[in-house]
Parts: structure tokens; sequence; C-alpha cells
């Protein structure tokens, strides 16, 4: 007899009740059972009152969200890093209903109006999706395609675009980086140049994160021939306008549950209306949400380095070496020690730039710490927890190792490792003087 | 009839979290441990947020027995589409020994006190796995029960319930008021969704001590000790059919 989804958590029970005693006794090491048997995050306070920028709605959000992942992705997972893509609408439709893809998007729109506190929320839990592509995915969606929409779009478009972006019915992509300008933004050649009432787009972009899925893209385009800082805008694209060429997905070292497209624009037609706001405006547009988006990878990463931690524990407990488990090795419980500190440390930093944030106060200088540290600190996890796992952790059958190639990318996409030391010393002012 | 629908909420120590008992022997690890609604519980929620839907009842009242922590699952059962909470508020030694028996007792005076049409509660917690507190709360109510729910319908002043039981499945009719327990097929519960939590914050929960009920929760049971199960042990191969009847008649199980 087939059980309805919702029993699938009791179901779970059953099993991760069985497994526990399989696990601990033979050995037996997969994925799935520590999918069962998840250890809790030991920094979670039980209850609200003490926490720094949370509230027993924040709490309520992550539980609620902690379902939908436990049921409808993290089950999934395996055969999605396998296939090399996710379904992006089918997943975007779930997080949408449950009012989770607009967290701190306007509610005229679909959106609840709160603030970045409970996007920062939303994005710790799904740290607990087990692997990277998914969250990257759905932050895309939420915090890289649609805030400079929310905030500077006119009203057609954002009911056009934004609306059903937030409802989960359209997927969205963010077309900013191409295969010449990554970090130099300034540098894009994509142009879009007005013919009457239209702009007509040339060019292409590149890691396009759910680019083969997508139905619209924001995308960055040399408008004018103004300054490079002046001259680029922000433009809402269907994807399915002729002239949009997907040129391939691109096969990567990890994150392979999202598809990453190369996209080329060939002679593309877009009315003028589509722009998002101001002519010329589109790199400040842009910059404008970089805290945002750096602290929201954050929150990601920290969960998912307890959670690698966490799991580290659990396997070197009970994998014997020499006679005694792996994990009462000094070396080893030092080792991790060294790593929760940082993780704490990190945490906090998160935290305190949230906190400056959601007053109205600039984060810059804090974030692009945040992001720096956070795409380091998870290559050191990444690094000294697979070498605890041995052998096995130099196989596809754990989380740890597809964590080591997923975390690799924290320091290069979103903002490179360099350009967060260069935003740094901008504001220590030890820059060379022109 | 009032139309207003009682849900016992309880809650637990969440299904996947790998339950360790304490040095001690006196019970399981508690402290700083992720706890959630019961499983059963949620699928009680669902049924009575769906019937408030369909316009068969007025209002869901969710109620749940414990320390402050309690309110949490309330707030969960709120975000989910009930009206209204009371937590009864149970602490320390009465907290540790609160069972079916206490539980049903506070559950009966709130039926009274709230002239409750339907109680609805989970079949069992997965924590204690008694199984009892619905069918002792109907007893003490002299309420009808249809226990084991996989289909629940409101017809009137009667309720047609499809028990899953043993041989299959079996198909009652109760007049209201009555007690209802959920079984795992009854429905397949709702994610809170966001907008409904932040919702949840202005619906009120009242605050109320058993003894306010006129109740005593001396519990009549002791809990002498707490064992984590015998591990298993490992299996023997044998070669050949006779070895095993063999084996099986030399451990005695033939």
């Amino acid at each position: 007899m087939a059980l309805p989804k919702g029993a699938l958590r009791l179901n779970q029970l059953v099993i991760s009740r069985r497994f526990n005693q399989f696990t601990s006794r033979a050995g037996v090491r997969s994925l799935s059972d520590h999918v069962s048997s998840r250890p809790v995050p030991p920094s979670a306070p039980e209850t609200a009152g003490d926490h720094l920028i949370y509230t027993q709605e924040h709490f309520a959000l992550k539980e609620s969200l902690r379902k939908i992942i436990d049921q409808e992705i993290n089950p999934h997972v395996d055969q999605w890093e396998a296939e090399g893509t996710f379904p992006a609408h089918k997943i975007f439709k779930i997080l949408g209903s449950a009012g989770f893809l607009g967290v701190n998007k306007p509610v005229e729109y679909g959106g609840l109006g709160l603030d970045f506190s409970y996007s920062v929320a939303v994005s710790e839990e799904l740290g607990n999706i087990r692997c990277g592509g998914i969250p990257m995915a759905i932050g895309v969606q939420t915090d890289m395609a649609t805030p400079a929409l929310a905030r500077f779009g006119s009203a057609e478009l954002k009911e056009e675009f934004l609306l059903p972006s937030i409802l989960g019915d359209k997927v969205a992509c963010l077309g900013v980086s191409e295969v010449g300008a990554g970090s130099d933004v300034s540098s894009i050649l994509t142009k879009a140049v007005r013919k009457g009432d239209e702009y007509v787009i040339n060019g292409g972009k590149m890691w396009t994160t759910n680019g083969t899925q997508a139905d619209w893209i924001c995308l960055l385009a040399n408008t004018s021939d103004a300054a490079p800082h002046r001259n680029k805008s922000l433009i809402c694209l269907p994807m399915t306008l002729p002239g949009v060429h997907i040129a391939r997905k691109i096969d990567k070292l990890g994150m392979w549950s999202s598809d990453t497209a190369e996209v080329f624009f060939d002679d593309v037609r877009v009315p003028c209306k589509n722009i998002i706001g101001q002519e010329g405006m589109g790199f400040t547009y842009q910059m404008l949400q970089f805290q945002e988006e750096r602290l929201w990878a954050v929150a990601n990463i920290v969960t998912m380095m307890d959670n690698i931690i966490q799991e580290t524990i659990q396997y070197t407990r009970q994998r014997k070496i020499f006679k005694q488990p792996v994990l009462y090795h000094q070396s080893v419980n030092f080792r991790l020690a060294e790593l929760q500190t940082e993780v704490e440390l990190l945490r906090s930093l998160l935290y305190r730039a949230t906190a400056l944030y959601i007053k109205g106060n600039d984060v810059t200088k804090l974030a692009s710490m945040a992001k720096l540290k956070g795409g380091r600190l998870a290559r050191e996890v990444g690094d000294s927890c697979l070498q605890y796992w041995g052998g096995m952790g130099f196989t596809s059958d754990v989380l740890v190792s597809r964590f080591y190639r997923d975390s690799r990318l924290l320091s290069i996409g979103g903002g490179a490792d360099e350009v967060m030391l260069g935003i740094i010393c901008k504001y220590m002012d030890t820059l060379p003087k022109k | 009839m009032s139309g207003r629908v009682l849900v016992g909420v309880k809650r637990v120590i969440d299904y996947a979290v790998k339950i360790r008992v304490k040095p001690d022997n006196s019970g399981v690890v508690t402290d700083g441990v992720k706890h959630s609604m019961n499983p059963f519980c949620e699928i009680a929620v669902e049924e009575a947020v769906k019937m408030k839907e369909k316009k068969l009842i007025k209002e869901v009242v969710a109620v749940s027995c414990g320390p402050q922590q309690a309110q949490e699952t309330i707030r969960t059962a709120l975000a989910m589409g009930a009206d209204r909470g009371i937590h009864v508020e149970v602490t320390g030694k009465d907290y540790d020994m609160l069972g079916p028996l206490q539980v049903s007792k506070i559950m009966a005076a709130l039926a009274k006190k709230e002239d409750a049409q339907l109680i609805i509660l989970g079949k069992q917690a997965i924590d204690g796995d008694c199984n009892q507190t619905g069918q002792m709360t109907a007893a003490l109510l002299d309420w009808p029960q249809g226990t084991f729910a996989s289909e629940v319908s409101l017809e009137g002043d009667t309720v047609k319930v499809v028990r899953e039981i043993d041989g299959g499945l079996e198909t009652i009719k109760i007049n209201t008021p009555a007690v209802l327990t959920a079984d795992l097929r009854l429905n397949t519960p709702r994610y809170a969704t966001l907008p409904n939590i932040m919702k949840a914050k202005k619906k009120k929960i009242a605050k109320v001590k058993p003894a306010d009920l006129g109740l005593d929760m001396t519990s009549r049971l002791e809990v002498l000790r707490v064992d984590e199960p015998p591990q298993r042990l490992a299996g023997v191969k044998v070669e050949t059919v006779d070895d095993l009847v063999a084996k099986l008649k030399e451990t005695g199980r033939l």
C-alpha cells in the first residue's frame, strides 16, 4: 500500500531507529543512514529568549522549512547530484507556496516584508540541505536575481517578474558575470542598444546558476558609452525570447545538482520598459545588494560546517584505529575543537553584521570579512574533516567529500576572496594612493 | 453543538535525534536536545484544521501540557491553522511523571470547560508509545471513541470513522461529542507557511495550572530504571538446511 508523503517522516522514524543499531555495530556507512540519524547542532539554543537576533517566529520558520527540506529535498539530493540538475520549478513552487521565497520582499507582490534577519534564518536552515547546489540555486532566486527588481522595478515589471518568482511559479537567474569579466564587473561586454522602443541585446553571460531552467534572467548590460560604473542597466529578460541561446551546461568540480549555464544573446529584442529603475544605475543597484548576498552565503556555510563537524565526530567515534575510536586521538579532537571555535566566531560575526544591518547600518566591511572567512574556513573544515574520514572520506558515499567539492566555490563566487580583501583594505585605508 | 474541537499536541524529542540514556539510568537525555511536535499530533491538528476549512466546525483549540517550552508546540499548531491555544503548565517532578492518566484527566476537564464537540489526539506519542490517552479520555468523559482513525467524516451529530485494525479496516458511526485518535494515514500534515507563522504570533495562548482545574497530577507509577535496548548480536551463518534445522533445535526455537 503506497503511503502518503507525510507518512515519510514516520517511516523515517522507524528506519532511523533500526539504522542506529546497525551503524553503531556494523560500521555501515552511507549517506542515507546519516539522513535519518542526523546529529543535533550543538550551538542551537533551546529557547528564543537568549538569541541575539532570532525570535520565536524565526525558530518556527526554521522548523517549518526544515520539514520541507527533510521531506521534499534531502531524500532526492543524491539522485539530483548524479543527474547534474534538480527540478527547480517543482522545488521553488513548494518553497514559494510556503512563503519562503519572499521573506524580505514587498507584501504587495506576495512577499512577507520582513527584515533581513528572517532571510538569514532561511539561509541558515537551507544549510541543512545535503549539498551546496540547491541552497545556492535558491539563494540566486531570493537574494541575487530579485532584490534590485523589488526595490527599483516598476509596478508592471514587478507584476510580471517579481510576483511569480516569489510564488515559485517562475525560476529566475542572474546574468552579470561573463567569460571575460567576473570580479571585474565593470568590464562586461554585453550591450543593449536602444532602437526605438526596444533594446537590442548582444553578448553572453557565464556561470548562470539555474540557467538551463530559468524563465527569466536579470541581465546587467551596457546601455550607453558613459563611464563604466555609470553606463550599465539591469534588464528583465524572458529566457524564451528569440536569440537567447543556452550554449551549454557547464561541467563543474562541485555543486553538481545546480545547473550552471553559459548563455548567448543574439540580437535579442526586449521592450525598454523592462529596464529596472533608471538607466545607467544597474551597477549601483547590484552593488547595493552585495551586503545581503554575502551575509546570506555565510549563513548557509555556517550550518553546513556545523553539520560536517558533527558527522565527523559521529563517524570517528565509532571508527576504531589501534583499538580506540579515531575521535579519542588528541590530534583529532583538538583539531575539531579548533574548527568549531572558528565556526562560532564566524557565526558571531554573521549575527553582529545582521543586527547592525537591520537597524539601517552599512555593513559592507563586516559582510566582506564574513564572506572572506566563510570561504576560507569552509576549505579548512572540509580538508581537515575529510582527512579524519580516511579512505571513506575519499568516496562518493559520504557527505564530507561532497562538501569538500561544493564549498570550494565560496572563495571564488559571489565575490572572490581577493575582491573581499580589496574591500577590507579600502576600509582600512591601506591601498596604494592613486 | 459548540463547533469547538480540542486538539492535544505533545512536545517530544524530535524523531530524527539519536536517543541517549542518562548515565544514571534515570531517564533519557533531554537537555539541549531538539524537540518537536509528536508526528501523530501533527496529523490530529491537520484533521481539525481541515474540518474548519470545510466549515464543519468553528474553532480549533490546541492544548499542550508541560513546562514553558510546550508553548512552542502550541505555536506550531497555531501556525498550522489552530485558532487559539491552552498551555497547561506542568513542571518538575509532575512533568517527569506526566502520563496518559494525568493528561486524559486534563483533557476531560478542559473538554467540559470549553464545551468541546470533539477531541482529536494522536494515537500515541513517539516517546511513550502508550496509546492510552485517547481511550482514557473517552472513558473519563463517558464519550464514544474512534481510535486509529484513517478516515473521519463529520455528519451532523455523528461521526463516521474508518479505523485501522489488525484485520483491515473497520467503519463505525459514533455520536458526538466524541474522542478521535489519529493514525498515520489519516492525512498529510501541511507545512506551516511563513505567513501563517507570522499570523500565529497574534493568536492567544491561555495559561492554566492543573490545580486550577481541580486536578491531582500524582502519578501511580515509578520509573525504576531506564536502559538502552540490548545491542544486536552478530548472527551465525550455516552451510546447509540441515545445519539450520539443527541450530534451531539446539537453541530451543524448534
